[in-house]
């Protein structure tokens, strides 16, 4: 045998220990897709301008109070769109001590003013907001990560996609509408003080002084299942919240039974704030809330040392727990939004692996009758070719880590159907070169280097098809493309220069050839 | 041997005028349904929420709809899937309704209700306003690109009147399928999609091999002088044998696909159906026949054009080194 044909032998032996290799153990190296396994599969938007809206209110709180630590009277801060905020000074006097103050907060810069009026419009500087839509996502994704897996997910997914997008794919979830809770939650614990000056008619009624606002606090009568809605004047100005907390742990309410409650602990910082605030506002009420829910609002007796508190409210222990979850992993920085969901139950997960295998199956062993029955010996040759091609495909997956999804075992099926294509061109070319009279050497050979420039162009083409469905589509039509794109290409391999080699060996090695059958 | 066709020569092209009547016709029923049923886009479009519920008994649609009815979700589409226990409910976009709302929602309505027994949510999936609209834009970019890319290949491989008319061809197919979707009240989803562009895919490669042939043929001393025509004709009958064998066996595919492959991939398999059956005829009587008439209406203008150094008919060949002479 001439030297070439055994680099060739060598060369598809070794693809297919590669392949064997990569596929071992089969369990193990293929990735099922959601839609096979089970799971669930979200997209979040994060509300970037709600944040930069909450972060601008606190500058300009934050402006306001550098500007009475200066004893300068301000009438009234007001944000103005997202990311600036207008200040009114009583008095257009202090105007050059204001500007002094501006050059404190470097992340500011001037939109107008009207000296004669003492107004200002403070706006943050572009780079500043494309830092902080940039950290907001980037915080976002690291707090929702940190719950998943402190829920305990195995091999969860999570990933920024685009500008404001999370991807976040759960695999084998059993209760889906937990998961998103969890995750979907800002988880904003806020303390504010109750506004005792304002009766809470009249606040409903639409008497609302500045800095304050109506807030719920949520009840559920056990017996009669009813919900009602308390509602509170609460002061604006938040005095502590969540981000100064170490531990949230799950403990039962000794005034309750049967209710679960969460104890908290700040960090020394957290814990001085704590008593400062507790100190200076012995006899009021503080509230506590968490995304806009008033939980509590015990009635503060004396200073609180020692930064622990206690968040009641009628949890069951899941509740609970879910909820020390996420003050523990922190609030996310600005609220989510569902933007798509898709949530596969594992019992529908299998029955897609049964049908989807039924049909492979049922597909590759029609056309490996035909095969035979059609073009007997070359017929097989095209079998073996197609086996090799199926064995090629999964390794490939296996290798590069991509994900069977149920289209994805449609582009299988139909890469059977496409690959046999091949060998047809080939076969139907040596029927007719043997036609009109070509020896059996010749006719191979002829078959194969006319076909050649065919089964290119018609790979070409469907692989761009491939790519561009790759590149447009979503998660199950990914998969049809990486199937589709893969499989096509291990047939360039298989039909063409797999078989060749097998006509080569059986055919070329003998002086003469009589017959081919085919 | 077992041969499908022996030396066939069957008078194709010749009889393109009766195709282009049939092609006509069918263009015009699909085209009247898409027009007067329109098409039924999946929540993967539209936006909306879906939820796929097995139920342990038996349950009919009207249960269904009386117990959703009772929480202002009567509006919802519930077909049976598959099976008379497994049904899918579909709700529109609501405003300010998220999908765990609606999804809860339907699973606490349906616990409450005695009558419909238990049950299991199989499959939930929503769509929000944005990411629909989007996949929408990306679905033309995709059908789009991927004619534009075949469009490119093939006037770079043969020529731009080869390529013109393949992308009619496939063109010829889209709208056949989504047609053939119309009629059947089938839905247009993600999957739907992915089999319409291996229907491009798939047609393209039918239509390549035959001007393959057609560009060999010229180039061969044996062939000059004949009509164009004819030759096309020649290069669609010997590349027939293939055409239909490997249309069969994609068809063979596709069909148990179709029967076997479950209920979530039937209408993927429904369009691959269709898209193989016309694929190959529109390779025929759509890129082949359009080619021909094509380069017989230039020569005509050619020919009549005082001055005119005679023929410029290469059409989907490589301009061929003895320059064929055609007449019309």
């Amino acid at each position: 045998m001439p030297r070439n044909l055994w680099l060739r032998v060598g060369l598809v032996v070794a693809v297919i220990l590669l392949s064997l290799w990569y596929l071992y153990p089969p369990r193990k190296t293929i990735n099922l897709g959601l839609d096979l396994q089970g799971g669930i599969h979200l997209v979040l938007g994060v509300e970037i301008e709600k944040a930069l809206a909450t972060q601008t209110d606190r500058l300009g709180a934050d402006f306001k109070d550098a500007l009475e630590r200066k004893g300068i009277g301000v009438t009234r801060v007001a944000r103005e769109g997202d990311t600036a905020f207008a200040v009114q000074l009583a008095s257009p006097q202090s105007w050059n001590d204001a500007q002094t103050v501006t050059g404190e907060f470097p992340s500011l810069e001037r939109r107008s003013e009207d000296q004669a009026a003492g107004r200002l419009v403070l706006a943050l500087r572009p780079s500043e907001v494309a830092r902080l839509r940039d950290e907001f996502v980037r915080q976002a994704v690291e707090t929702i990560r940190n719950r998943v897996d402190q829920f305990g997910v195995a091999e969860p997914t999570i990933t920024r996609q685009g500008d404001n997008r999370i991807l976040i794919q759960l695999p084998g979830l059993q209760d889906p509408e937990r998961a998103k809770a969890l995750i979907g939650r800002t988880a904003l614990l806020e303390f504010k003080l109750v506004d005792d000056r304002t009766p809470v008619e009249a606040a409903v009624a639409g008497q609302m002084p500045e800095g304050s606002e109506l807030l719920y606090q949520r009840r559920v009568d056990k017996s009669t299942k009813t919900e009602q809605k308390i509602p509170m004047v609460i002061q604006k100005r938040s005095l502590l919240t969540g981000a100064e907390l170490t531990r949230a742990e799950v403990s039962a309410d000794p005034n309750a039974t049967g209710n679960w409650q969460v104890a908290i602990e700040f960090s020394p910082e957290g814990a001085r704030r704590f008593g400062e605030v507790t100190e200076q506002n012995v006899g009021k009420q503080l509230a506590i809330i968490l995304d806009g829910n008033v939980y509590s609002a015990p009635r503060i007796n004396e200073r609180i040392p020692g930064g622990r508190a206690v968040i009641t409210g009628q949890f069951t222990v899941e509740e609970a727990r879910d909820l020390a979850i996420v003050l523990r992993a922190g609030a996310l920085p600005a609220p989510v939004q569902i933007l798509e969901e898709r949530t596969v139950g594992p019992s529908l997960g299998a029955d897609s692996i049964r049908q989807g295998m039924i049909a492979i199956l049922a597909s590759a062993v029609l056309v490996f009758v035909f095969m035979l029955i059609y073009y007997r010996l070359s017929g097989l040759i095209a079998d073996v070719a197609l086996g090799l091609n199926l064995l090629i495909l999964l390794a490939a997956m296996a290798a590069f880590g991509a994900t069977l999804t149920l289209p994805g075992i449609a582009g299988i099926a139909l890469t059977i159907g496409m690959a046999v294509d091949t060998n047809i061109l080939i076969f139907e070319r040596i029927r007719e070169e043997l036609r009109v009279g070509k020896t059996v050497r010749g006719a191979i050979e002829a078959g194969f280097s006319r076909a050649f420039r065919t089964i290119i162009d018609t790979h070409v083409t469907v692989l761009v098809t491939a790519a561009i469905l790759y590149n447009f589509g979503t998660g199950p039509v990914k998969g049809f493309a990486v199937s589709l794109f893969v499989g096509l290409t291990a047939s360039l391999f298989t039909a063409v220069f797999f078989t060749r080699l097998l006509f080569d060996l059986i055919y070329m090695g003998r002086r003469r050839a009589e017959a081919v059958s085919i | 041997m077992i041969q499908l066709f022996a030396n066939p020569n069957y008078n194709f092209i010749g009889r393109r005028k009766w195709a282009y009547l049939l092609s006509a016709i069918t263009l015009l029923i699909g085209l009247a349904s898409l027009a007067v049923q329109g098409l039924r886009y999946d929540i993967d479009f539209t936006g909306g929420t879906l939820v796929q519920v097995r139920f342990e008994q038996p349950a009919s649609v009207d249960r269904i709809r009386a117990a959703l009815t009772r929480v202002g979700l009567g509006d919802s589409v519930i077909q049976e899937f598959g099976d008379p226990r497994e049904f899918i409910i579909r709700l529109p976009l609501k405003r300010g309704a998220s999908s765990n709302e609606v999804g809860q929602r339907i699973q606490n309505v349906l616990g409450a209700d005695a009558s419909v027994g238990k049950f299991e949510i199989r499959r939930v999936e929503f769509v929000g306003p944005q990411v629909g609209r989007e996949l929408q834009l990306q679905a033309i970019y995709a059908v789009l690109a991927g004619l534009a890319g075949i469009l490119f290949y093939i006037a770079a491989r043969f020529d731009l009147k080869g390529g013109v008319a393949a992308v009619a061809a496939v063109f010829h197919d889209v709208v056949v399928c989504l047609g053939a979707l119309s009629l059947t009240h089938r839905e247009f989803s993600l999957p739907v999609l992915a089999a319409l562009l291996t229907i491009i895919g798939f047609s393209v490669n039918d239509t390549i091999v035959a001007y393959d042939r057609l560009r060999e043929n010229r180039g061969k001393l044996t062939q000059r002088g004949r009509f164009f025509a004819l030759q096309m004709n020649d290069a669609v009958n010997q590349t027939l044998s293939r055409t239909v064998l490997t249309s069969l066996t994609v068809f063979f595919s596709t069909a148990i696909l179709l029967v076997f492959g479950g209920k979530v991939l039937q209408d993927f398999a429904f369009v691959l159906f269709i898209g193989v059956i016309t694929g190959t005829y529109s390779t025929i009587y759509v890129a082949g026949a359009l080619v021909v008439d094509w380069t017989l209406s230039v020569e005509g203008r050619v020919r009549r054009s005082p001055g005119s150094r005679g023929s410029t008919g290469s059409t989907v060949a490589s301009p061929p080194r003895k320059k064929a002479s055609v007449k019309p």
